[in-house]
């Protein structure tokens, strides 16, 4: 009764929960809500890129992806107020990116899919790519897990122990921008901040260590993604949507019902 | 050999010097406390001792395989960081249960360990921090205003607390502060920084120094007084005081 491609979808759907949940809890921790959203709004302007130099899309999006993250980390660093200056940032990222893939001649201009992905049309060779991503952001986020939270609750307890912040940050940046060209293809660049914050505000409350948090992060994810995936179909809704409405739902049941003793 | 010595450290924070000149060291077993007024350049030098701010002029020399136990001014742990005491002090290394029982209960406070950070009281927060920095098994101590938010009963406790582990582990301690009742106290040795070092030396030295009264002014001599009263008897006075002879 499982087609190929619906198979297909829910494997890419697993891939990018598995990648945006753990990296999402470092964006709520770390209050980065807008370095997810400029990222992700950047990978419009990675598709105009892919689009008119005949690369990958995935290899558009990473590049352009990459040098955003590393633009806003930069501006994070620097202390000035950045509040304004990121939103200005995502937003003209989007207009940009739309402006340029609608200049490109003889392409099929299919926005939308870009805006709100298209998980259904995943081809074998993007769940390669999707799960190989996958793979490299979670290997990342294992191997620096302990400097990565020590830097977190303060860059100077890093430094004093011998760690170098900075570097985390990086490695941060680069699965942030790595996240963002997987999840394009599943979600779009509208609601890739949606699948890094929305399942770590989720897992919150039922949480009582960091490690916790990442996993049920994963657990709503996974959940949202494949329920989003079987919504999509029996209501006949868009999915990418339709997977953020449930990852929606869960975090305003956890929210209601989470039980408030675990954070004392 | 001093375990960590600064010469002619100049900082400067966003294109501003905050210190200049400063030439300072410190030995194993050795207590220092840094004063001055805000913005004098304390916090800036604790930052350069631990190596999180580079000096535009000058060096920091750290003994090879210096271990430093550092408790910050101040830790905001965001609210949707959950955190346990126990894995709060397995960062950024992993700790045995026993070791992470020792160090809360040399911190005095050894029956936290499964509560959330968050939950923590000011006293009890600032413990659990000197118990991470004591999880290092440090040579020195930095403690960069670890008091802030008690009140007198609980600095001193924690005063006491610190001279006490000096005493146990033979650990060198630097301490920042701008109050100066129980500081200076407990200190081996003053250093006063305005934006360079005023006067330095043993705590009735500085005391007495006309740098360190243009800056402190008279409102703390009940206090210098209580300290003289307490540890040098034989201490010529040569201004008035009002405790009452025993």
């Amino acid at each position: 009764m499982f087609d190929d491609f619906i198979l297909r979808a829910a494997l890419a759907g697993l891939g990018v929960a598995l990648a945006a949940a753990p990296l999402g809890c470092f964006v709520v921790w770390r209050r980065m809500a807008y370095f997810g959203d400029a990222t992700s709004h950047a990978a419009l302007l990675g598709v105009a890129l892919a689009l008119a130099t005949d690369l990958p899309t995935f290899a558009g999006v990473l590049i352009v992806a990459l040098v955003m993250a590393l633009i806003v980390s930069g501006l994070s660093e620097r202390k000035v107020s950045t509040d304004a200056l990121l939103g200005v940032l995502a937003h003209a990222a989007l207009a940009v990116g739309l402006v340029a893939v609608s200049l490109l001649p003889n392409q099929r201009n299919d926005l939308s899919a870009y805006l709100f992905g298209e998980i259904l049309a995943v081809t074998g060779a993007d769940l390669l790519v999707i799960w190989a991503g996958a793979l490299v952001v979670g290997g990342l986020l294992i191997w620096r897990w302990q400097a990565l939270l020590t830097a977190t609750l303060n860059p100077d307890l890093a430094v004093a122990a011998g760690g170098n912040p900075r570097r985390e940050q990086l490695i941060l940046t680069l699965a942030l921008a790595i996240t963002v060209a997987v999840a394009l293809k599943v979600v779009g660049a509208l609601l890739i901040a949606a699948m890094l914050i929305i399942p770590a505000a989720a897992a919150r409350p039922l949480a009582r260590t960091p490690e916790t948090m990442a996993a049920l992060a994963i657990l709503v994810g996974a959940v949202s993604a494949l329920g989003g995936l079987g919504a999509s179909f029996t209501f006949d809704t868009p999915t990418g949507p339709s997977i953020v409405t449930l990852a929606a739902l869960l975090f305003a049941l956890s929210a209601a019902f989470g039980n408030d003793r675990l954070r004392h | 050999m001093s375990l960590i010595a600064t010469r002619d450290l100049t900082l400067y924070h966003d294109d501003l010097k905050v210190l200049e000149g400063v030439n300072f060291s410190i030995q194993r077993g050795e207590i220092v406390t840094i004063v001055g007024p805000n913005g004098s350049g304390k916090s800036s030098l604790v930052r350069a001792l631990i190596g999180a701010m580079t000096p535009a002029n000058g060096s920091v020399t750290r003994a090879p395989g210096l271990r430093i136990g550092y408790v910050p001014q101040k830790l905001q742990i965001d609210s949707t960081l959950p955190l346990t005491v126990a894995r709060f002090l397995n960062l950024p290394q992993r700790q045995s249960r026993a070791a992470i029982k020792e160090a809360l209960t040399q911190a005095g406070v050894p029956d936290l360990a499964q509560r959330q950070m968050a939950g923590l009281s000011g006293g009890q927060f600032q413990r659990v921090l000197l118990a991470r920095a004591l999880l290092a098994k440090p040579d020195i101590l930095i403690l960069d205003e670890a008091t802030q938010g008690l009140d007198q009963p609980g600095e001193a406790a924690f005063y006491r607390l610190i001279a006490d582990l000096r005493e146990r582990l033979d650990l060198a301690i630097v301490m920042v502060s701008h109050d100066l009742h129980v500081v200076m106290a407990a200190s081996d040795r003053v250093l006063c920084l305005n934006g360079h070092v005023c006067c330095e030396g043993a705590p009735e030295i500085v005391a007495d120094a006309p740098e360190y009264r243009a800056l402190f002014g008279s409102g703390t001599q009940g206090a210098l007084a209580l300290y003289r009263h307490e540890h040098d008897h034989g201490h010529s006075h040569d201004h008035p005081h009002d405790h009452s002879p025993h």
